[in-house]
């Protein structure tokens, strides 16, 4: 189902996706992760966020996005860790903000199990730190 | 005042059944703007061997998150979740979850250590068919920010 071979070393291209207001909206009732840091300028800057910040799922959910993409198999994915260091702010406008993913494979197993080491940036900050997934190259 | 580290090791008891519904799987791919046929597609996703759609790989936090209330609710534990940040988190998959899958979870604290005026709690999901299938372990890492800043 893979539409590539991958090896040791290799660097992904860059995917970009963007994020809007309307997004995190939609991530909050698909998710039923309502915490108003997410959709509430007046609560994200009351506890003292630079304003509504992206749900770190649905960047989370990017990532996944980012390696199934690469992959090219939607059921690829069977384990995916990240740490959140940084909030990605979403600002009230058309254009939202974006978010960039790049990888480079760490290792592929003799059992054709693949590890992408993932780098996350927004506005040319990291957003995620020890981003790895692991999929079954088929 | 630091979270009690003796709660390590405490299970909580499991969720009643989680019904895992084929316009919830296409509505959270919408979410997260996945298009891919096997998310949403019952053809595409039969082609290949699945018996409904297939959810994408976050999708478990729903069952998670909701899980954990017991966790960050617990009075004995005392959680002040208003100074949760979420740290870590990951999903390690047995199978991918199909609609029509029924997931239970299970809850637990496999960790408490506090360093830096900060606690860390470490939690893990447990998620398995009725039948005792797992299906998925979702790990999540929490800091509480202390007062101390």
């Amino acid at each position: 189902m893979s539409e590539m071979a991958f090896e040791k070393g290799q660097q992904l291209p860059l995917q970009t996706f963007r994020v809007t207001r309307a997004d995190l909206v939609r991530y909050a009732g698909a998710s039923g992760d309502f915490n108003p840091i997410h959709w509430s300028e007046r609560t994200a800057v009351g506890v003292g966020l630079p304003g509504v910040i992206a749900h770190g799922m649905y960047t989370m959910a990017l990532a996944g996005r980012a390696v199934t993409g690469w992959v090219g198999s939607a059921d690829a994915v069977l384990d995916i860790g990240v740490r959140f260091t940084r909030p990605v702010p979403v600002p009230d406008t058309d254009e939202g903000t974006e978010v960039e993913f790049t990888a480079v494979i760490k290792s592929v197993s003799e059992d054709d199990l693949v590890t992408f080491d993932l780098t996350a940036t927004c506005a040319g900050e990291k957003v995620l730190a020890q981003a790895r997934v692991v999929v079954k190259q088929i | 005042m630091p979270l009690d580290q003796s709660f390590t090791g405490r299970t909580y008891p499991p969720t009643e059944p989680y019904q895992v519904g084929r316009e919830k799987i296409r509505e959270f791919a919408t979410a997260i703007g996945a298009q891919d046929a096997l998310y949403h597609d019952l053809e595409a996703a039969q082609k290949a061997g699945y018996r409904d759609v297939v959810a994408p790989p976050t999708f478990p936090i729903i069952l998670s998150f909701a899980a954990m209330e017991q966790i960050v609710t617990d009075p004995e534990l005392g959680m002040d979740y208003t100074r949760v940040v979420h740290g870590d988190q990951r999903f390690s998959y047995r199978r991918p979850i199909v609609a029509g899958d029924e997931l239970v979870v299970v809850s637990s604290i496999d960790d408490i250590t506090h360093r830096g005026g900060h606690d860390f709690l470490t939690t893990r999901a447990e998620l398995a068919t009725p039948a005792g299938e797992p299906v998925v372990t979702v790990v999540c890492k929490l800091v509480v920010r202390g007062h101390g800043e």
